[in-house]
């Protein structure tokens, strides 16, 4: 029951994420502190993991082809592949949950812990509108930090394979650049998308419904990470099956 | 004006308003009073709308609040300002920030404006250097007065305060308690405050209701509160040793 009911609340607070818009003036401005917090401030972070991570697919696929008949240029191939269709949208959107999420959900719990949700309401602004639009707004970048994500994730591929003598570069090239379908991208952006939105709203529907103290607002941020994640790898699973099967 | 009908809310098991009926005039400050737990914070909650009753209206001006859509009840409420018994200033803003954000949200004046209002306001609650601070670098009292300021920087229609002068000195408190009463007279708002101060009562209580485990115990004014034989105002009131001497004089004056 509370599961359905949640889910209720959740769309509700979608549809009034929309209704009495903030003033837009202001509005700029928390959009714009968004962005810095949320994307700006993921970009490390994202390209660190993406680097180190590219590295490792790529040794990982070059220390499993052992037969000589199978080409070299497949490292680079396999890495292409596996970078742009999982790691870069699913991957780094479940170390996004856990960043930006936890992030979202600590900061608009500690507003409601504090009042200061209740202040926003109690002037007659829709808190909704004024906490989670500007996130979701912000998190329309997301797809920008995921191609970062997909260049880094093969600029990886390529240092590890070329350090680690796996292949030469003239190999790995013609590996990337081979059977490439460009509906992989499409599909890969697609799903950024919808995990963007979900990355803006779940976790500010765990701070924006949350009761208690500041205890709970641990609670809170914990929980909006599990539930962000296994929407993402659900969502992530039906759309692979609407969209490449 | 604001009328209270048959006010009951519950939290699960526990009844924490049973029953209340008043009434709060314009242009008067209204006080509330009553023992920590007996439902002050509540009772104002539910004046606010961030509470639900389960039983009872509330009217504003004529207006009933339960029966207002949802965009109505915003419109009604960007007339109220509040101040909450923690104060709720906006942590991401300093407080020249949050004195201005009700002018930036509901008024159409450029920023040297907002500046010069957030201003004059600041230095009536006696804050006139501590613009640039963030509120987690304000004390509490100074973060009081800065939520105060707030409150009425956009010149409300109905002012709601829990506790305004709680942990503030005596003379910053009266201060308070002074401007409350002169911005009430002089927009003609409709002030509640929250309260178990005496001294409060004795400056400015115009109308004051008496909650006691969420029934109303009394009602009357800082004229009759002195007088009244009801056990559990007198209970309240007497409890200091001050206010015992001043009535044991009070009587031996009447003897
Ligand atoms: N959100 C809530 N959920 C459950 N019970 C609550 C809630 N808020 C208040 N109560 C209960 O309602 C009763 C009245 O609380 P309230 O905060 O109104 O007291 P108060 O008169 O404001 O006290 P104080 O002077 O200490 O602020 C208390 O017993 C409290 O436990
Ligand atoms: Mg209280």
């Amino acid at each position: 029951m509370t599961y359905l009911h949640n889910i209720g609340a959740y769309f509700i607070m979608i549809k009034d994420m929309f209704r009495k818009p903030t003033k837009w003036s202001v509005m700029k401005t928390l959009i714009f502190k968004d962005i810095d917090d949320l994307i700006i401030g993921s970009l490390g972070i994202v390209a660190f993991i993406s680097f180190f991570v590219g590295g490792v697919v790529t040794i990982q696929t070059a220390l499993n082809i052992t037969s000589p008949l199978i080409p070299k240029y497949l490292v680079g191939f396999a890495t292409r592949q596996s970078v742009i269709l999982e790691f870069a949208p699913t991957f780094i959107s479940i170390i996004m949950a856990g960043k930006v999420g936890s992030f979202i959900t600590s900061s608009i719990g500690t507003m409601r812990v504090t009042e200061q949700i209740d202040a926003l309401e109690v002037m007659g602004i829709n808190a909704i509108n004024y906490l989670v639009f500007p996130k979701f707004i912000a998190l329309m970048l997301y797809p920008f930090v995921i191609s970062i994500a997909m260049f880094l994730g093969i600029i990886g591929g390529m240092a590890a394979c070329i350090y680690g003598g796996f292949s030469t570069l003239d190999d790995y090239i013609t590996g990337i650049q081979m059977d490439f379908i460009p509906f992989h991208v499409t599909y890969a952006f697609i799903k950024t998308f919808v995990f963007a939105f979900c990355l803006a709203t779940i976790p500010s529907f765990h701070g924006y419904f949350m009761k208690g103290g500041a205890l709970e607002v641990g609670k809170a941020s914990t929980t909006a990470f599990v539930w962000t994640s296994v929407v993402i790898i659900l969502l992530n699973y039906i759309l692979t099956q609407l969209l490449l099967s | 004006m604001i009328e209270v009908k048959n006010l009951n809310k519950s939290f699960g098991d526990a009844h924490v308003l049973k029953g209340i009926s008043t009434s709060f005039e314009n242009g008067k400050t209204s006080l509330v009073i009553g023992q920590s737990g007996s439902g002050k914070t509540v009772f104002l909650k539910c004046l606010l709308g961030l509470f639900y009753p389960e039983e009872g209206t509330i009217s504003y001006d004529g207006k009933i609040y339960s029966e207002l859509n949802s965009d109505e009840k915003r419109d009604l409420r960007s007339e109220m300002g509040m101040v909450f018994q923690g104060s709720a200033l906006f942590d991401s803003m300093t407080i020249l920030e949050n004195v201005m954000f009700p002018l930036r949200m509901f008024t159409k004046q450029n920023k040297s404006e907002m500046e010069d209002r957030a201003d004059f306001v600041l230095k009536r609650v006696n804050l006139a250097d501590a613009h640039y601070k963030m509120p987690s670098e304000a004390s509490g009292g100074m973060q009081k007065r800065v939520a105060i300021a707030r409150a009425i920087v956009n010149k409300p229609k109905y002012l709601f305060c829990d506790e305004p002068n709680s942990g503030l000195d005596p003379k910053t408190a009266i201060v308070i308690d002074n401007l409350i009463q002169e911005i009430t007279e002089e927009y003609n708002i409709t002030t509640v405050i929250n309260s178990h101060d005496m001294n409060s009562v004795m400056e400015i209580g115009e109308k004051i209701v008496f909650l006691k485990d969420g029934l109303k115990a009394w009602e009357g004014s800082k004229e009759t509160i002195f007088k009244t034989d009801n056990k559990v105002v007198t209970d309240f009131v007497y409890s200091s040793e001050l206010f015992k001497k001043v009535r044991q004089m009070y009587l031996e004056e009447r003897q």
